[in-house]
């Protein structure tokens, strides 16, 4: 094994532990902060794969902006401890929606026919990055920030409404 | 603009191994940094006293020097008391998520062109994400202390730190986008000249203002302060675990001030050659940093705190508007290669207009700014 590996599989085992910790822990802070876990776990794997900038992109965006939000409407609401396991009659439904899900990504994973080289990670430069980004694909790049731009109206919108009241 | 050359940077081994050479200079930041702290610790208490016509400490060793030491010792032996009602691991967990970010930053900061840990292409971009991960360990340590004081200054930081963020990072970028490279030392060496300030004061003031605030020193000291939430976050902790929060506070005054530095007033180069001698690097470096550092303790006793809803006022209503003010002035100079001195003037005139927004709204106020109700709420829940 080599010290690649040996380093992948440590943060595959952090990575797995911060997702089973969201599902698993009966606190909904905890829950949060597993997947702050979880989600630098990802980042780390992003940096293995010679993907420094996308790497760099999780931690902001996720480690440090939308979990600290999560954390915050929490503790704004007095989030309390789920007082044992959330059980109902939908369980069934749920396993079978859960192991489809699970197959599915499976069959992707081991079915898709991956472009370029699978052995070893390639490295793109931030400036390929940024001139692909702003040429090839720059409609996608366009209509997402006006996705973006249209939910930041519509919160001002509501955020208004209601202080009218 | 002037077009990015490869600049060859010396990478200069400690030890052949390179998982040695890491260790070893991991070693050396963590046997300099607690020094340096201490004595800052010691220049702040100073440097407040004599702005405030007191001597500061007089009694430990020569002008007081020894103080810091002092101070560490107690804070060494003294007891670790934890709150009974306290969430264990996030209560112990907090510190470290607080303190180990700002080490991660420091690593992408060079501060000579020999001296560094890491010469990163992507590390501009790298030290401010890994810094906002702190904001973690403020809100774990406000939440896992179960203490209403500490909850609201968790709370408060949050809201703070990830607010300010973003003028920050955006300052940044203004900067990123005239030198055309995210790595620090390219930045650094296109400073020969002229430094970035002389282009971007607008970009300076915004980048100095939000600093400021991610600090949360005075004037943005809202989620620790001592009169309305006694402390914040750090309420609950005593001894080792606190001077944890205290080592963060001044690494990350000292990180700040030396990337400030670095990417406004041409780090270890201006005003002299390119290639001049370490000794004028090391002391060009210091004494930038350390004016950066005088200043934000000089802030801290002439200006009073904002309140919170003042502070979010500040951010979301001049400080990004502006920033973003300054992108456009940059991409409006950079595509229609309009001479540098237009961008003097442009982000100049920009920047007075600023200020006198700023001096406008608090005298005709009397506060910042005109209190809307939502902000008014927020303040009454926080």
């Amino acid at each position: 094994m080599t010290y690649e590996e040996a380093i992948f599989y440590v943060i595959a085992a952090v990575t797995v532990a911060g997702g089973l910790g969201v599902v698993i822990a009966r606190n909904v802070i905890h829950s949060a902060l597993f997947l702050i876990m979880a989600l630098l776990g990802v980042a780390a794997v992003y940096v293995l794969l010679a993907s420094e900038f996308l790497a760099i992109v999780q931690v902001l965006v996720y480690g440090g902006a939308v979990t600290i939000l999560i954390l915050f409407a929490m503790m704004l609401t007095r989030v309390r401890d789920t007082a044992g396991p959330m059980d109902g009659p939908q369980r069934p439904i749920a396993a079978l929606a859960a192991t489809i899900f699970l197959g599915t990504t499976v069959l992707a994973v081991t079915q898709t026919e991956w472009r370029g080289n699978t052995e070893e990670a390639t490295v793109i430069s931030i400036y390929e990055i940024g001139e692909v980004l702003f040429t090839t694909w720059a409609m996608p790049f366009e209509i997402a920030s006006l996705v973006l731009m249209v939910s930041l109206i519509g919160a001002i919108v509501l955020a208004r409404g209601e202080e009218g009241e | 603009m002037r077009s990015i050359g490869s600049y060859e940077t010396v990478t200069f081994l400690l030890a052949e191994n390179v998982w040695l050479d890491a260790l070893l200079r991991m070693g050396i930041v963590a046997l300099l940094v607690p020094v340096g702290v201490i004595l800052l610790t010691w220049v702040e208490r100073k440097v407040i006293g004599r702005l405030q016509q007191r001597l500061g400490p007089m009694h430990v060793g020569p002008f007081g020097l020894l103080q810091g030491l002092a101070d560490t010792i107690k804070l060494m032996t003294k007891e670790d008391v934890r709150p009974d009602s306290a969430d264990r691991p996030t209560f112990e967990l907090a510190v470290f998520v607080i303190v180990v970010p700002v080490f991660m930053a420091a690593v992408a900061v060079p501060f000579t062109s020999d001296i560094f840990v890491r010469n990163m292409t992507l590390g501009l971009f790298y030290f401010l994400a890994v810094s906002s991960l702190g904001i973690v360990g403020f809100v774990m340590a406000g939440w896992g202390s179960d203490n209403k004081y500490a909850l609201l200054g968790g709370v408060r930081a949050g809201a703070q730190l990830i607010s300010y963020e973003i003028p920050l990072i955006l300052s940044a970028v203004a900067v990123a986008m005239l030198g055309q490279s995210l790595n620090l030392y390219t930045l650094v060496n296109l400073q020969d000249n002229t430094p970035f300030i002389a282009y971007q004061p607008l970009a300076f003031i915004i980048f100095v203002i939000a600093g400021l605030a991610e600090l949360y020193r005075q004037p943005f000291d809202i989620p620790v302060a001592e009169t309305e939430v006694v402390g914040g976050p750090s309420v609950e902790y005593s001894g080792i675990r606190w001077s944890m929060f205290q080592m963060g506070e001044f690494v990350s005054l000292v990180l700040i001030s030396a990337l400030a530095s670095l990417i406004f007033l041409g780090g270890w180069i201006w005003p002299f050659s390119a290639d001049n001698a370490t000794w004028l690097q090391v002391s060009l470096m210091v004494v930038k940093t350390s004016a950066f550092i005088l200043f934000f303790m000089w802030m801290r006793v002439s200006v009073p705190r904002l309140r919170i809803d003042q502070l979010m006022a500040l951010c979301w209503q001049i400080l990004l508007p502006f920033a973003f003010l300054q992108i456009i002035i940059n991409g409006l100079v950079l595509v229609y290669d309009w001479p540098n001195w237009t961008l003097t003037i442009l982000s100049g005139t920009a920047a007075i207009a600023m200020g006198t927004l700023i001096y406008h709204i608090a005298r005709r106020s009397g506060v910042l700014y005109q209190t809307s109700g939502a902000a008014q709420r927020v303040g009454s829940v926080l």
